[in-house]
């Protein structure tokens, strides 16, 4: 296990009570919180390296232009990218599968071709591909999932047998935890003839990630789930795939030269970074990727892993309560269900304990109805929490359970 | 393990009366001869409510609901539901604005009679982030009788 303590005291909104209780952060899935060295690397960027990159003839602005490239290659080193021009900084993986959708997608899916998402997929994974698929006539094919919540290998096979353009798939459930078997299916799926998406919004802020050893050909990350900042993010993508793929968006820093009625564009991957970028973001995700490579992703990974097992091993104790998901080949997500007390009730009442969870469907709707749920309960864990928050989401369930006669108060 | 007795303001919002009526919601179901039918959610949090009337004149003369949710909407809903029958619609959109004030921390709507079994739900108006819950029956009725 990792030092916690040491690692909280990095962290200043961990320290601040929630409802007069110490803060019980266990809503990583959904965003993190902020070491000192990211929010300190944000500030110091404005307080003295400010200017608009790639444009000035200045220093300033050549220092500015060096920090944001420096974080580019930052992100290309930590997942193991082709190449740092084949890092893209979006807002997050959300635009990021946009970007994939909105230009490779659009340049080479036909009506009648089919595209492969998986019915674990977080809605950020599938309505761009809806969007796409309603736009092109093509068909969109949702690859089931088994009971304890897995890809259903049989079903993706044979989905293939379609030869889908595209196949996108998440690396972590973000509802349920499972840690897809992702360089299987990327085989898989370029045996078949598709190019490979792959959501990594779960796994970059937990796992040790190569996207050269996946062998996909995009993979899609969110900053802000790994310590950095909101509206940081990026697309990783094999070079000679964006060379080949036609602009997202139009504006400045895209192009090459423009004419009255047309353009020529810039070199990838400036060319899908189209207006001002959010520097300080990327300057905040290298700071992030620091940390993170300080303490070490395969330790967090163990850490989490350890987190996660403790947590379904109490959870499953008490009666009446119900843990989603694959027992091994898992994260640190933890969805559960508890009797007929609603999620939200169930996050209304930790609340008060100063425990965040998520209540909800997890942008997972699909999902939820194959586990024939409206809603889960999740508890998702990251570097900062110790086995001590297990215990007291473990503790505050069982007053839920008083509160609605499940145990006595 | 805490089995500590649970938090005051925790008893306040989860009123026997509250988890009576979402276990055993009043009303439940579909109306066989509906005048007034309408469907909301709340798409934040998934909470879903079908909510059927039968309206004779300017009288509404049954109520039934179907939903899915948590114990506030779901009890709100059953409560609501108690209340409507016999009503005129212009009595009705009236509760709903008691109801409206008592969730926005209005003491006297609290302790307004005429809102019956909902006054359980005053506790509530402590949690911000549940008002919505407990007013998704009430904006269902709303809909309901000016569409």
């Amino acid at each position: 296990m990792l030092d916690v303590a040491r690692i909280r005291a990095d962290f200043p909104l961990l320290g601040q009570p929630e409802n007069g209780r110490r803060l019980v952060y266990l809503d990583n899935a959904a965003t993190t919180q902020k070491p000192q060295a990211v929010l300190d690397a944000v500030a110091e960027y404005y307080r003295t390296t400010n200017a608009n990159v790639h444009r000035g003839a200045y220093d300033l602005a050549i220092r500015a232009t060096e920090a944001y490239e420096t974080a580019r290659a930052k992100v290309a080193a930590f997942v193991n990218a082709w190449a740092p021009e084949g890092v893209v900084f979006t807002r997050g993986t959300t635009e990021a599968i946009n970007l994939v959708a909105g230009a490779y997608g659009r340049a080479n899916v036909r009506a009648g071709d089919s595209v492969v998402v998986t019915a674990m997929d977080h809605h950020s994974n599938l309505v761009p591909w809806q969007l796409l698929c309603q736009e092109k006539g093509a068909t969109l094919r949702m690859v089931e999932i088994t009971e304890d919540g897995r890809i259903d290998l049989s079903d993706f096979g044979r989905a293939l047998e379609r030869r889908p353009k595209i196949v996108a798939f998440p690396y972590v459930s973000n509802a349920l935890g499972t840690v897809n078997p992702v360089a299987q299916l990327a085989k898989l799926a370029h045996a078949g003839g598709a190019v490979v998406v792959v959501d990594g919004a779960q796994s970059t802020p937990h796992l040790k990630v190569d996207v050269r050893a996946i062998e996909c050909d995009f993979y899609a990350l969110s900053g802000h789930k790994m310590l950095g900042p909101m509206g940081s993010g990026a697309l990783v993508a094999k070079p000679e795939l964006l060379e080949a793929m036609p602009p997202y968006h139009g504006g400045g820093e895209m192009i090459s030269r423009v004419w009255d009625d047309h353009s020529t564009y810039n070199k990838i991957p400036h060319k899908f970074e189209a207006g001002t970028p959010n520097v300080e973001a990327a300057v905040g995700l290298a700071a992030a990727i620091a940390y993170l490579e300080r303490v070490g992703p395969e330790r967090i990974a163990d850490h989490e892993r350890a987190l996660a097992a403790a947590a379904i091993d109490k959870l499953v104790q008490i009666e009446g309560v119900t843990v989603y998901g694959p027992r091994d080949h898992r994260a640190g997500v933890v969805s559960f269900t508890y009797g007929d007390i609603h999620p939200h009730d169930i996050a209304t009442i930790l609340d008060q304990d100063g425990i965040c969870i998520r209540a909800g469907h997890h942008c997972a709707q699909p999902l939820m109805r194959r586990l024939n749920v409206a809603a889960t309960a999740r508890a998702s864990f990251y570097l900062y929490n110790g086995l001590d928050e297990v215990d007291a989401l473990v503790g505050s369930l069982v007053k839920a359970g008083a509160l609605f006669g499940y145990v006595p108060a | 393990m805490d089995t500590s007795p649970p938090e005051p303001q925790l008893t306040t919002l989860y009123q026997e009366l509250i988890l009576d009526h979402y276990r055993r919601p009043r009303n439940k179901g579909t109306l066989e001869q509906a005048t007034h039918t309408v469907s909301l959610n709340n798409p934040l949090c998934g909470d879903e409510i079908d909510l059927q009337l039968r309206v004779d004149g300017d009288v509404i003369k049954d109520a039934r609901f179907i939903g899915r949710g948590c114990s506030i909407s779901q009890a709100a809903a059953s409560m609501m539901t108690q209340l409507l029958k016999d009503k005129s619609i212009p009595q009705a959109l009236a509760l709903a604005d008691r109801m409206s004030a008592m969730m926005h921390g209005d003491l006297s709507a609290a302790r307004d009679k005429s809102l019956g079994d909902l006054r359980a739900l005053a506790g509530v108006s402590k949690f911000p982030v549940r008002i919505k819950c407990a007013l998704l029956p009430w904006n269902a009725l709303t809909d309901a009788v000016k569409t």
